[in-house]
């Protein structure tokens, strides 16, 4: 009954939401003010388009029961993941851990490597694992990188996720691992929420709509989403992915090393002089052997046995080469260890190597035997030992910064299923300042748009259609930047200078949105299910800087190779003078405009040179944006948690 | 519990023998002999797994692990006598793009 009614007003907003947005295509739209029409127009559809995944979302919100009891016998590692927080705040963590009741190992992931915490876990028989030394001088992939390092230390069957400040309950295990008892079940997400946030949340950082009905929408699809902790995931799932995706980047990078072997060759060869014709030989055996490798795996040739034998022909070739011409490599072996230097740090792994370093190699003029020694280099960095990388397999995904995203839709894409368990059973904590969360939600919006970049679920194999479309979902609300500078200007435009992107605002175009808008609000009331989902829409628009800035930033790494000025989410407090107005200028900006705007469309009605009704819908969405704003003023006004604060002092 | 056999071929070659299940609790003892033979100077393995009954994708991990050390220390690791359990593992992670298994220990390094 519940869901027949939900479905109906899944139904009601979209036809709603189409019927206004062709209308406002097909017959409403200002052209001869084409240049804030076509934008306004845009922005609607995007939000009629992020509506419409939404009722998608909601269309089959799964509300699972009581969870069966464990499987017999299944064995735990409990992982917490550290870097720099505060030992006192790891220690807490640690011991709750230690203290669930389901029989389990209890790990301290120290990214930190602080011997005060190692000896500490050691006297509570906690493990300490650090970075192995295959991680000296190789990209450390942060927390990814942290945890696939010690999925090579440990055995269990199961690993339980936390972030260091996420304080588990003794029940989390015996409530999330009866779930595994389906064997296709790859991952248990349960909720993430805070003790440090006032009721009235002023930075939103509980997402009671997103660890609620959007999971559970996103469940019913067989999509929910791995957040990175609280969610115990099967070690099968994640390493047969690891291996799987081993295999998928040696077989790519293999192909593109021998690609630009054979380029370097090539020049190589064109650019003889008469001294160095003695090489020509040489470098024709080297060229005619990348041919014969590049044969042999179009034959189906396994890959280990191809480069293994064509790496010994290529050593033989060079150790028939004599002394005196070795001393004229030097110079280019210089320019060969900066190369393959750089090819090792690259964080995007083989979606960059192709842009940057490779085209680096062979671009450039190598002497005869500089080209040889770059095969060889080459062959070295990218060939099944995977060499530039510590580890071979990386089971957790290092394509972005939000690796949760990224591992959970491949585990779906091969056919893996995830469930969402909606009970709180770890409390954490959240920033407790405007700079830190602003960070931390910049942080997560890049990630989101670097695998949108990087792997784009609508055109990844072996995803149902919904899943694709649950995936998606959550890239497309990060792109409400754009349209939220459009509903800015809009309005400004229209009461500083009469221009109105509408062709008219008569009764059609009052009788086609405000039941849409009303409809939708309506479907976010009856999902949250009395949850205080208004904060998060305020955020959605609010933050537009932030969401712009990640789409802009995600894409410079993504495509040209840029840094991503990535930065760890501090746990603590960040101590400040006063209020920190400079993080949000683009909005005090915005806001400022917009009460200028109202102040001279006022003007311009008093002097009758504006049309009364225009004036005063635009003046109630003006209204509607500073309402929508306000909440930034209450976060930078934000002092910390007090509650807290008294609590430690009489701890 | 699994066991591991290890010994050296006339010709010089590491054979490893994982007896019984190589899976998440035992990969980490295949990683050490490997490591073994190559302190001890054999670069070249060979991994039996004619009594191996059952593996899962971490033995898998192990092997890709155990062939980037060799690699590196200029020899290689090769898979002989796999069963049907492992083959099929072997297909559904496409490993066996990267590894072809040998029928036999004795031609794991037929041909270099």
């Amino acid at each position: 009954m519940r869901t027949w009614a939900l479905r109906f007003l899944v139904l009601l907003t979209a036809t709603l939401g189409v019927n206004y947005v062709v209308w406002r295509w097909l017959a409403s739209l200002n052209w001869d003010a084409w240049w804030i029409a076509v934008p306004l127009v845009l922005a609607e559809t995007y939000s009629l388009v992020d509506s419409l995944l939404f009722g998608l979302t909601m269309w089959r919100v799964k509300r699972r029961g009581e969870p069966e009891p464990p499987p017999e016998g299944a064995t735990v590692d409990v992982f917490i993941t550290t870097y720099d927080e505060p030992l006192e705040l790891v220690r807490r963590t640690a011991l709750a851990a230690v203290a669930i009741s389901h029989p389990h190992r209890t790990w301290l992931l120290d990214d930190g490597g602080r011997a005060e915490l190692g000896a500490w876990a050691e006297d509570h028989g906690i493990g300490w694992i650090r970075r192995s030394d295959d991680w000296v001088d190789r990209p450390r992939h942060a927390k990814a990188g942290n945890i696939n390092n010690a999925l090579m230390a440990t055995e269990g069957e199961f690993l339980l996720i936390l972030d260091a400040d996420q304080v588990p309950e003794p029940t989390i295990l015996d409530r999330t691992l009866g779930y595994f008892r389906d064997e296709k079940v790859a991952l248990v997400q349960t909720p993430q929420v805070f003790v440090n946030v006032p009721d009235h949340d002023p930075l939103g950082s509980q997402a009671p709509l997103f660890y609620g009905p959007i999971q559970q929408g996103k469940d019913g699809w067989n999509a929910a989403f791995f957040c990175g902790s609280n969610a115990v995931i099967r070690r099968e799932a994640l390493m047969q992915l690891g291996v799987s995706r081993y295999v998928g980047e040696v077989e790519i990078s293999v192909h593109r090393a021998l690609r630009t072997s054979k380029a370097v060759l090539a020049k190589a060869v064109k650019q003889l002089t008469p001294a160095d014709e003695h090489l020509r030989a040489s470098l024709d055996h080297v060229a005619y052997d990348i041919g014969r490798a590049q044969r042999e795996l179009q034959r189906g040739m396994s890959i280990a046995d191809v480069t293994y034998r064509f790496r010994q022909r290529v050593d033989s070739i060079s150790r028939g080469l004599v002394e005196s011409d070795l001393a004229t490599l030097q110079a280019d072996l210089a320019e060969i260890g900066a190369i393959s230097a750089s090819l090792e740090g690259s964080e995007g792994g083989l979606a960059v190597l192709e842009d940057s370093a490779l085209a680096q190699m062979s671009h450039r003029d190598w002497s005869p035997l500089g080209a040889l020694e770059t095969v060889r280099t080459l062959l070295g960095s990218i060939d099944v030992d995977r060499g530039h990388e510590a580890q071979p397999v990386m089971p957790l995904a290092t394509i972005s910064v939000t690796e949760d995203m990224a591992t959970c839709m491949r585990l779906h894409t091969m056919g893996w299923r995830s469930v969402y368990h909606h009970e709180t059973l770890a409390h954490g904590l959240a920033p407790e300042d405007l700079g830190t969360m602003l960070t931390q939600r910049l942080r997560w919006a890049q990630g989101t748009v670097q695998v949108m970049f990087r792997e784009n679920p609508l055109t990844q194999r072996g995803l149902t259609i919904a899943q694709r479309l649950m995936y998606w979902s959550t890239m497309w609300s990060y792109l409400s930047g754009f349209a939220a500078l459009v509903y800015i200007a809009a309005p400004i435009v229209y009461l500083t200078v009469g221009i109105l992107p509408v062709d008219s605002l008569g009764s059609d175009f009052f009788a086609r949105l405000i039941p849409f808008l009303v409809v939708n609000q309506l479907l976010f009331f009856v999902v949250g299910r009395g949850a205080k989902t208004w904060r998060g829409q305020q955020y959605s628009l609010a933050l537009f800087p932030v969401w712009i800035k990640s789409f802009t930033s995600a894409f410079g790494n993504v495509f040209l190779g840029r840094d991503l000025d990535f930065a760890v989410t501090p746990k603590v407090r960040q101590e400040r003078e006063g209020a920190p107005w400079h993080l949000i200028k683009p909005q005090l900006w915005a806001m400022a405009l917009l009460v200028l705007a109202c102040a001279a469309g006022i003007a311009r009605l008093a002097t009758g040179e504006a049309d009364p009704l225009g004036t005063w819908v635009n003046i109630a969405w003006v209204a509607f944006d500073l309402l929508i704003f306000s909440v930034l003023i209450q976060a930078a006004l934000y002092r910390g948690y007090q509650a807290d604060d008294q609590e430690r002092q009489s701890a | 519990m699994t066991e591991f056999t290890v010994e050296r071929t006339e010709r010089g070659i590491g054979v490893i023998r994982p007896v019984g299940r190589l899976t998440m609790v035992s990969a980490k003892q295949l990683t050490e002999a490997v490591a073994g033979l190559i302190d001890g100077g054999t670069a070249r393995i060979a991994v039996d797994l004619s009594a191996t009954e059952f593996m899962d994708s971490s033995g898998l991990g192990a092997l890709v692990a155990g062939l980037k050390t060799t690699r590196q220390a200029g020899g290689d690791l090769r898979l002989a006598a796999p069963n049907e359990q492992v083959l099929t593992i072997l297909r559904l992670t496409n490993l066996d793009k990267v590894l072809r298994p040998r029928d036999s220990v004795d031609e794991a390094f037929d041909r270099g």
